[in-house]
């Protein structure tokens, strides 16, 4: 079954001249990709180039100006319910009800999410060995330390086992023995689903990322595999890389 | 159904902070305080309760009634939580239904608590329940109408006492603006069509007609609007902030 789906490799994501337009500003600006089943995309980029934006349009919370994305093959402009289903999620600051427990608050997703019975308790379960989250289940979320904080709002996109992973800097404020067990989660459940995850970190590419796209300013300035992307820098870095293709906020690097 | 999952969660953080036990606590020593103090219930012997006990509700609830819905969609704004709520397959109605359903639940609980001065006049005298029943009802609804109005409020600003203030502003005019003594010295410096408009306005009259046992549908109307009209405005505002 697991060789069977890796072989086929149908668009889960599908961006479509994704615009977004904040009174002047043009924050996503014709943004177009497509991401596999199978396929981990990093979406690399400097600060406020887009790719929250991007991102929260996807997933439904903010409707695009303009444009389209589908998530196996539902539009979420025509059809957002059915589309949401789809999707696990981890918003940038990983926000949670600060009021409840870890098993509170994954109970509470889950039954949103449609969950009943001991199929909400198998799903919850999992999720907390999934996130390692079992040494804190029953404690109240804000006790918990900035990387237990992340990881339960990790747990909260797996709940449904979807088949796509939306994820804004799942490394963000981690420390590196926590990076790494989250770029190897990643990089587990990217062999059955479709995973778009934002980072600033260029090392991110190499460890988890099948595919990786650079933007700036709203739009696609790179686009290929590590390898290939490598290939493109003229020092074999992706820093160099990074750097020659976006523009930086300070105007330092000219 | 997900209203049903919103609602369980938003009374459990009621009941898991201290938010509700204080509100509640708070109304029914200044329900029943006023009660005995200013309202005279010794004294006046009024077993229908309108003058002695319900007379208060009002003014208590402008106060306390935005202290229980401030935080609904500030709090989800300042902590960022309304991006899941955004992301999971539920529509905004959904959680606003639940939203307010849980804050109704908690004053609903309070005024339930009040029970002992029902059973006093039961053993004082000879109250007629019914209009009791009314006034309870009429007590109620005010309640809602603030809620609505808080939660409202609440969708615009992400700071829970900027939410506080305003809406206790707002639920402060609409109380003023009917009473009696207020009304009796605007009514010395504008025409009585404009007045009539301010009182129907202000929440008195609709308040007491129900106190009073009178079900008339305007009071129904009015209660059913603000209630109505501050729920789609909340829905408005949080879809016009996203986009």
């Amino acid at each position: 079954m697991s060789a069977f789906a890796r072989k086929i490799t149908y668009p889960m994501i599908e961006v479509e001249n994704l615009t977004k337009q904040f009174g002047t500003k043009r924050a996503v600006s014709n943004l177009s990709f497509t991401v596999k089943k199978g396929e981990v995309l990093g979406f690399l980029g400097p600060n406020g180039a887009g790719k929250s934006t991007t991102m929260r349009m996807i997933t439904g919370f903010i409707p695009p100006t303009s444009g389209d994305a589908k998530v196996c093959g539902i539009s979420i402009t025509d059809n957002p319910h059915e589309a949401k289903t789809k999707i696990g999620y981890l918003p940038e600051s990983a926000p949670l009800y600060n009021d409840m427990t870890v098993v509170g608050f994954l109970k509470f997703c889950a039954a949103i999410r449609g969950l009943k019975g001991t199929a909400k308790n198998d799903a919850v379960e999992r999720a907390i060995e999934t996130c390692f989250l079992n040494s804190v289940a029953t404690q109240s979320i804000d006790t918990l330390s900035k990387g237990y904080r992340h990881r339960t709002c990790l747990a909260q996109a797996l709940l449904h086992d979807p088949e796509v992973l939306i994820l804004d800097e799942p490394t963000d404020g981690l420390d590196p023995n926590q990076k790494f067990e989250v770029r190897q989660l990643i990089k587990r459940l990217g062999q059955t689903k479709a995973i778009l995850f934002s980072t600033h970190i260029l090392e991110e590419v190499d460890a988890a990322c099948t595919r990786a796209v650079i933007v700036d300013r709203g739009k696609i300035v790179a686009d290929g595999t590590p390898s290939e992307l490598l290939a493109q820098s003229e020092t074999g870095s992706l820093t160099d890389l990074f750097r020659k293709v976006t523009s930086s906020d300070t105007g330092a690097a000219a | 159904m997900s209203s049903c999952t919103i609602y369980k969660r938003e009374l459990s953080s009621y009941f898991s902070q201290p938010t509700a036990y204080a509100i509640i606590v708070i109304f029914l020593m200044f329900s029943l305080g006023l009660t005995f103090t200013f309202g005279e219930f010794m004294r006046v012997g009024d077993s229908s309760l309108q003058w002695t006990f319900f007379f208060w509700h009002p003014w208590v609830y402008m106060l306390l009634a935005p202290a229980v819905g401030m935080k609904l969609w500030a709090d989800e704004q300042r902590t960022g939580t309304i991006e899941l709520l955004g992301t999971f397959p539920v529509s905004t109605w959904d959680v606003i239904i639940g939203k307010f359903l849980a804050a109704v639940t908690v004053w609903l609980i309070a005024l339930f608590l009040t029970f002992p001065i029902v059973l006093t006049v039961n053993y004082l005298g000879n109250p007629d329940n019914g209009e009791i029943f009314a006034g309870y009802l009429g007590s109620f609804l005010v309640c809602c109408a603030f809620l609505a109005v808080t939660m409202l409020v609440s969708a615009c600003t992400r700071d829970q006492v900027v939410c506080l203030i305003v809406s206790v502003a707002i639920c402060v005019l609409v109380v003023l603006c009917g009473y009696d003594p207020v009304t009796r010295e605007l009514g010395k410096v504008v025409s009585p069509a404009v007045l009539e408009g301010v009182v129907s306005l202000g929440v008195w009259d609709h308040f007491r007609s129900l106190n009073s046992g009178l079900f008339r549908l305007k009071d129904f109307v009015w209660f059913g609007s603000i209630i109505f009209v501050c729920l789609l405005g909340t829905s408005a505002i949080l879809s016009a902030k996203r986009a």
